[in-house]
């Protein structure tokens, strides 16, 4: 389970989180919808340590984020996968090498069961025959589907999401969305999906927390969202009211 | 006179605040000396890229320095001084200033430059946030490594540097100047001191520490896209090639006076 109690953070004047309280059940699949610079993304970089927050509380699995030493912050990485905007995979290195990284940094295994490994994760995001491709000769979608092969590596408890589907066509950002919430079904990974996308967060979420000017401005399932005041924040941030 | 005391003291606070942040680099740096062993294959592969990668330019550069050198003291030393001292002033300047001092200037276009351009652009790509997420520092993924390669590979760099000038100025020497092989080899014999050999070495050693460094500390320093990543080249480049010929006059006079 993931809590944020009360998280505040900013950065020189622009004050982006002001008292977030959120609580992401274990299993579930979550989305965090808000506009761009409303502190989604910073909100997931507090979860495994890249941020620290200036007042307030990040708890994961009953332990405090932020007060852990070096060696547990690194165990907590192990358990949790991210998939960047970017994909942020590694140009230097190979499809295959990007997804048998932190195989090789983490585990002991032997060249064969990471080949294994790797190719179990490329099928599961729908890639075949592209281990030896560098990332520059990947498509968007492609990029972010060997993304999400590499959060996946080390099977985590936890896959982040940083908008999987920005910059995307409305055709690929259909079947990486539909990717996310098969993967999440077939393995019950606790899931966070940061996106502004509303057609992909009702689709795929167990339930949606609204951001708006650094604080949950709503949140509950999509059906219970859309009713609540008759929808009206969800079309105010669709209006781009928000 | 105002504007120009406050912007000296602003350009003070700077460079003691970046001088603070390297120094913190550095420490942490040294601090992953202990997972040396988990970042063996990086160490390598950058000992390969930086050292062995750097050779050719760096030879064929020497081979010129070799034999600008000889010309030039071969010119500057009048006819009643015996000939054989050309080979002394050759060995003696490349060992202990030129192979170093000049290579080090060319290395921090080279390999300053690249590494401040490479962990820049993997800052603002997230790929430095993404080894961070995968449970892997990037102090010791990506600095470590560079800096041992820089201290370890400079020194051979120049062991390098000074067989190959020597080589070119024994060639202008014997084929331009008149000089014999004989002469040219007894001036090298009769100016050896193996102090000559170890200050050259420190000296280079140091100067791949900080070429490596700096490269390091201003490409994870990073930000503002594309942009960025040319200013942290260009900075690197600037700032090592300055602290190069700082370090230069301090480790001579300090080196020889101490030797």
């Amino acid at each position: 389970m993931i809590q944020f109690k009360d998280v505040y953070k900013s950065f020189d004047d622009k004050h982006v989180l002001r008292g977030i309280n959120l609580t992401v059940n274990d299993g579930e699949l979550i989305s965090i919808l808000g506009p761009s610079g409303c502190g989604k993304s910073v909100t997931l970089k507090h979860i495994v340590g890249i941020l620290q927050p200036d007042r307030g509380e990040v708890w994961v699995d009953g332990q405090f984020v932020p007060k852990m030493s070096r060696d547990e912050l690194q165990k907590l990485r192990k358990r949790v996968g991210v998939l960047f905007q970017s994909a942020a995979l590694f140009d230097s290195m190979s499809v295959k090498e990007n997804v048998a990284f932190m195989l090789r940094m983490h585990t002991k295994m032997t060249e064969k069961e990471i080949d294994y490994r790797v190719t179990e994760c490329l099928e599961q995001v729908e890639l075949h025959d592209v281990e030896e491709l560098n990332p520059d000769e990947l498509s968007g979608g492609m990029r972010k589907r060997v993304g999400l092969a590499r959060a996946m590596a080390m099977k985590p408890n936890y896959i982040l999401y940083d908008e999987p589907t920005t910059g995307l066509d409305p055709k690929t950002a259909i079947i990486i969305g539909d990717l996310v919430a098969r993967l999440q079904k077939q393995t019950k990974i606790t899931s966070i999906v940061v996106t502004h996308d509303v057609k992909l967060a009702s689709d795929i979420s167990d339930r949606i927390a609204l951001f708006h000017e650094g604080k949950v401005a709503a949140l509950g399932s999509p059906d219970e969202l859309s009713h609540q005041g008759d929808g009206q924040l969800i079309r105010k941030f669709m209006e781009g009211q928000l | 006179m105002k504007k120009f005391i406050l912007f000296l003291g602003r350009a003070g606070t700077n460079f003691f605040v970046h001088f603070y942040r390297v120094c913190s680099y550095l420490g942490a740096a040294l601090g992953q000396l202990r997972y040396i062993h988990f970042y063996r294959r990086q160490i390598v592969e950058q000992m390969y890229r930086l050292g062995i990668g750097s050779l050719p330019l760096i030879m064929a550069l020497s081979m010129f320095t070799g034999l600008a050198t000889t010309i030039q003291t071969a010119y500057q030393i009048s006819s009643y001084i015996p000939k054989y001292i050309v080979g002394s002033i050759v060995f003696q300047s490349e060992m202990l200033e030129l192979a170093p001092t000049l290579m080090a200037l060319v290395l921090a276009g080279r390999v300053g430059a690249g590494i401040a351009s490479e962990i820049g652009t993997m800052k603002v790509s997230e790929q430095v946030d993404a080894l961070i997420s995968m449970g892997v520092d990037p102090v010791g993924y990506l600095m470590m490594p560079r800096i041992i390669a820089g201290v370890t590979m400079f020194p051979l760099i120049t062991i390098f540097a000074v067989v190959v000038a020597v080589g070119g100025g024994h060639y202008a020497a014997t084929t331009m100047m008149g000089v014999s092989t004989t002469d040219f080899v007894r001036g090298m014999r009769e100016a050896y001191r193996f102090k000559d050999v170890w200050v050259g070495l420190i000296k280079s050693t140091f100067y791949g520490g900080i070429i490596t460094l700096l490269g390091c500390y201003l490409g994870m320093e990073t930000d503002q896209g594309a942009k960025g990543v040319g200013m942290s080249a260009t900075a690197t480049v600037v700032w090592s090639s300055s602290f190069i010929l700082i370090m230069d006059y301090i480790l001579t006079r300090t080196l020889l006076k101490f030797s």
